[in-house]
């Protein structure tokens, strides 16, 4: 179990990039804080979630 | 009139405090997109006495900003940073203010924000935000991002709010309404998502790290 965005979810061994794609993300809009760390852009596919992390993800909308 | 150096920072010491505008005097804040967040985020950080402004932005004053974004109408067709530059020197002439019309990109931004010490997210796109925010807070381990997601079309003011998301990124909005779902944009909403991020930038200036 871990927690994104403050939700309990089943999503240990998928990796950030799967997440986002499964989850209906537009990866383009998004920014990704991993245990108070932010993922680089280009490293989603290469990282993992793990039990206990704390993920944060901000997807942006237009404006301004 | 002319205001003298002196007498100006005088009136912003009264009515801030000395200890307070002593902190705004030594900031160094970049605005990066010029249009409706980042040229009214501007001009209260300038009107607030925030010393060093880093406006950024690569486009012109188009008839289409006039609804919402600080330009007058004979600056159409001016670099955005130029006319919000001599804007800010009416309204501030004491603010130092380094104005560059240049794209953002996950390439330049390190080089390009290393000397601020806050950035303020202003840009239009989506995609343009998220790069932005996700290479700053990548890049500089101890540098603040206030950003916007969420002012388009005509709902409630009140549902614009400054929320901490991440360690070190502020985000001010509704954070549901895209401008892509054709809700137009608004000067007063987009205004009220600008005097959010003026605000928490005020803050953090000051040592708050709360919204």
């Amino acid at each position: 179990m871990l927690k994104i965005n403050g939700e309990e979810k089943e999503a240990a061994g998928q990796t950030v990039a799967d997440y986002l794609a499964s989850s209906g993300f537009n990866l383009a809009r998004v920014v990704v804080e991993l245990n108070e760390a932010i993922v680089p852009k280009g490293r989603y596919a290469e990282t993992t979630l793990r039990d206990g992390d704390q993920v944060e993800i901000v997807c942006f909308m237009g404006g301004g | 009139m002319a205001l003298d150096r002196e007498t100006f920072h005088a009136a912003l010491v009264a009515r801030h405090g000395a200890a307070r505008q002593a902190k705004f005097d030594a900031a160094r804040v970049a605005v990066c997109g010029l249009g409706g967040l980042g040229s009214n985020v501007s001009i209260a950080l300038a009107r607030a006495g925030v010393g060093h402004l880093h406006l950024i932005d690569f486009d012109r004053v188009e008839p289409s900003n006039l609804n919402r974004q600080q330009y007058a109408a004979t600056q159409v067709g001016l670099p955005k940073a130029e006319a919000l530059c001599a804007n800010l020197a009416a309204i501030n002439p004491f603010c130092d203010v380094v104005a560059e019309t240049v794209r953002v990109t996950s390439e330049n931004l390190a080089a390009l924000l290393a000397d601020d010490d806050v950035v303020c997210e202003a840009f239009d796109r989506a995609e343009a935000k998220a790069m932005l925010v996700s290479g700053v807070l990548e890049a500089f381990p101890e540098k603040p991002v206030v950003a916007a997601s969420g002012m388009a079309g005509l709902a409630s003011a009140n549902a614009i709010t400054t929320r901490r998301v991440a360690k070190r990124l502020y985000l001010c909005g509704d954070g549901a309404t895209d401008v892509d779902d054709n809700l137009g944009l608004y000067g007063a909403r987009v205004l009220v998502c600008a005097a959010h991020q003026a605000t928490m930038i005020l803050r953090l200036i000051d040592g708050a790290d709360e919204p």
